[in-house]
């Protein structure tokens, strides 16, 4: 395994009993030191590969090494080394947020001092100190997520994996979430996380990949990958219905693609390359063919259009939370 | 190899091993730790416990007890007397139903996952959710040794008897909460562990408890009698001294070993069950 390279899996393969194929030969490499996001809609395999490679789910076949030690092998030397921040907040309900984290402190054999200590450090690093000796029960969910994320960090782990991270948080606490997943990574842990936010993906990750029933079905940077659908796109909305020819004959030759006319809203989009110098132009053109439009706006790519153009399946808003079954 | 090499190269694999043993032992304290607090924090776990046995105390001791006595040929003071024993091992029965619930809850929660991931020992969180369990029991045990004494009930040889007496009440109890782990393991939600819990209900009654296996219908008796329950009972009511009435039959003969060769085969059956299902977690 190469010194920068902090995950790496080979063709790795589960099927569960019934013969649903969970991982389907998946291959990964993870720099150290970097974000890499899972994305993909519920069913694709993305929590089987975390809970893979955090030692959680054995697997059929191929190979898997985190932070330097094999997944298979040496299961304790990597436990030793990761954090796992899964779906649900696994942190103890009765508990205070202090003594949960002192407990696994305990239970990462750091002593009693130190897991003291450690508690502390991350109490005030989470924001959690003036609710520290509550029971975790009266937490909002967003504390419950920040000590749920501050349990995953009690050793200090070289490589960190994150399940959903903000599935269910109000937009305040997922910003909150990013925040800290980049103070992270600045300080040197590995992030493998899971999403089914596009935004989330696009915004926190240096490498994606996207998987789709078991497999990776594309690999490379958000910027990459928007990239494989193009530039942006742009849309034009008129008043009357028959305008929509021109605005369409116009917009095919600014593009050189036949763009699609939808009657229904009175719009017209075509791809179009370049940001706004292009824009200037279509809206030249349209003037100079004496069109007055009702809207004309420059769309930039999203994951969405990747996911769109990779599946023909529409992703999932990044607002609509808790609809994860809408994929 | 030489003999001083395999020599060292043995006192090298216990000393993993012994290391091993140390952590196991220490991260179980951690994990029964983090149950106890729960006993602590959410006292509604006892009393749910002991609700039961309680009402049992008055329903049986004071409503029943005097025509139960009868039946028996004996007084209500009597009858209170040979009861106890019956109502410390019904609670013991009865703490299944927790330690199943706190199991499915935990793997629910995600809990268990977190557990997994850290560097602690594999055993851990099955013997520390036993230990607590036990430690549990020690209080529900005080609690109706109280309520006995309130009530008439007394220990009649001397306090050595007696201790060894709750000595089999907590042992018993510690083979029950591998049952209660397995099933914990098993089912699906806390629904589900009720359904089962419906079930521990009429096997914690067809025994000694209440009434002497000699007073129960022929077809039941054998079950009565051979109720891991029942030798408890047997054993408590033989060393407390409330024997009122003597059964006759072999188990009641030999309840004391009874009461030690039952919770030994459960453990044997149900410890194995428990951590075979606890590695399936990760299929």
């Amino acid at each position: 395994m190469v010194a920068d390279t902090a995950i790496l899996a080979q063709g790795l393969r589960k099927g569960y009993r019934g013969g649903k194929v969970a991982l389907d030969g998946v291959d990964l490499r993870v720099g150290a030191g970097t974000v890499h996001g899972l994305l993909g809609p519920n069913g694709a395999g993305k929590t089987t590969m975390v809970r893979v490679l955090a030692t959680l789910l054995s697997f059929d076949s191929g190979r898997a090494w985190v932070a330097g030690a094999d997944v298979v092998a040496r299961p304790w030397a990597v436990r030793e080394r990761i954090g796992f921040v899964g779906q649900y907040a696994a942190v103890d309900e009765v508990l205070s947020a202090r003594r949960n984290l002192e407990m696994f402190g305990r239970l990462y054999h750091l002593g009693r001092r130190r897991s003291r200590s450690r508690a502390q450090e991350l109490l005030e690093r989470f924001d959690l100190v003036e609710a520290a000796d509550r029971p975790v029960r009266t937490f909002s969910g967003g504390m419950r997520r920040r000590l749920d994320l501050a349990a995953g960090l009690v050793l200090d782990p070289r490589v960190l994996f994150l399940d959903e991270p903000t599935t269910g948080l109000d937009p305040r606490s997922r910003g909150q979430v990013w925040e800290m997943v980049r103070e992270l990574v600045a300080g040197g842990t590995t992030v493998l996380l899971t999403t089914q936010y596009l935004e989330e993906a696009d915004r926190l990750a240096d490498r994606i990949s996207v998987m789709d029933a078991g497999r990776v079905i594309a690999q490379g940077s958000p910027v990459e990958l928007k990239e494989r659908v193009g530039g942006g796109r742009v849309e034009v909305v008129v008043g009357r219905a028959e305008e929509l020819g021109v605005v369409a004959q116009v917009l095919e030759r600014m593009a050189g693609a036949p763009p699609s006319v939808d009657v229904d809203t009175l719009c017209v989009r075509a791809p179009l390359a370049g940001r706004g110098a292009a824009l200037t132009k279509v809206v030249r053109a349209l003037d100079e063919a004496g069109l007055d439009v009702e809207d004309i706006a420059l769309r930039r790519p999203t994951l969405d259009d990747v996911f769109l153009g990779l599946t023909g399946r529409e992703g999932e808003e990044p607002g609509d939370v808790g609809g994860g079954g809408s994929w | 190899m030489s003999e001083v090499e395999r020599a060292r190269g043995l006192v090298g694999v216990a000393g993993v091993w012994s290391r091993r043993l140390g952590w196991a032992v220490a991260d179980s304290w951690v994990v029964a730790r983090r149950y106890l607090t729960h006993l602590v924090r959410k006292p509604d776990e006892v009393v749910g416990t002991l609700m039961i046995p309680v009402l049992a105390v008055l329903l049986f001791g004071f409503v029943f007890g005097e025509a139960l006595g009868a039946a028996m040929g004996v007084g209500g003071d009597q009858y209170r007397d040979f009861l106890m024993p019956g109502l410390f091992a019904l609670t013991m029965a009865f703490g299944i139903g927790n330690t199943t619930i706190a199991v499915v809850s935990d793997v629910g929660r995600g809990v268990v996952d977190r557990f997994r991931t850290l560097p602690m020992a594999p055993s851990a969180l099955l013997v520390g959710r036993s230990m607590a369990d036990v430690v549990a029991a020690l209080v529900d045990l005080a609690v109706l040794v109280g309520m006995g004494l309130l009530i008439g009930w007394r220990w009649h040889l001397g306090v050595g008897a007696a201790l060894a007496a709750l000595g089999l009440l907590l042992l018993l109890r510690l083979a029950f909460t591998w049952i209660g782990i397995w099933l914990g393991l098993l089912v699906r939600g806390p629904e589900a562990a009720m359904k089962f819990f419906a079930l521990v209900f009429p096997l914690a009654m067809v025994a000694e408890t209440f009434v002497p296996t000699e007073m129960v219908p022929g077809w039941v008796a054998p079950v009565a009698e051979w109720n891991p329950l029942s030798a408890t009972v047997l054993a408590c009511r033989e060393l407390f001294g409330n024997t009122v009435v003597t059964g006759q039959g072999w188990v009641a003969q030999n309840a004391v070993l009874m009461a030690v060769v039952w919770p030994l085969v459960l453990l044997a059956v149900f410890v194995p069950l428990s951590v075979a299902r606890y590695r399936r977690l990760s299929r």
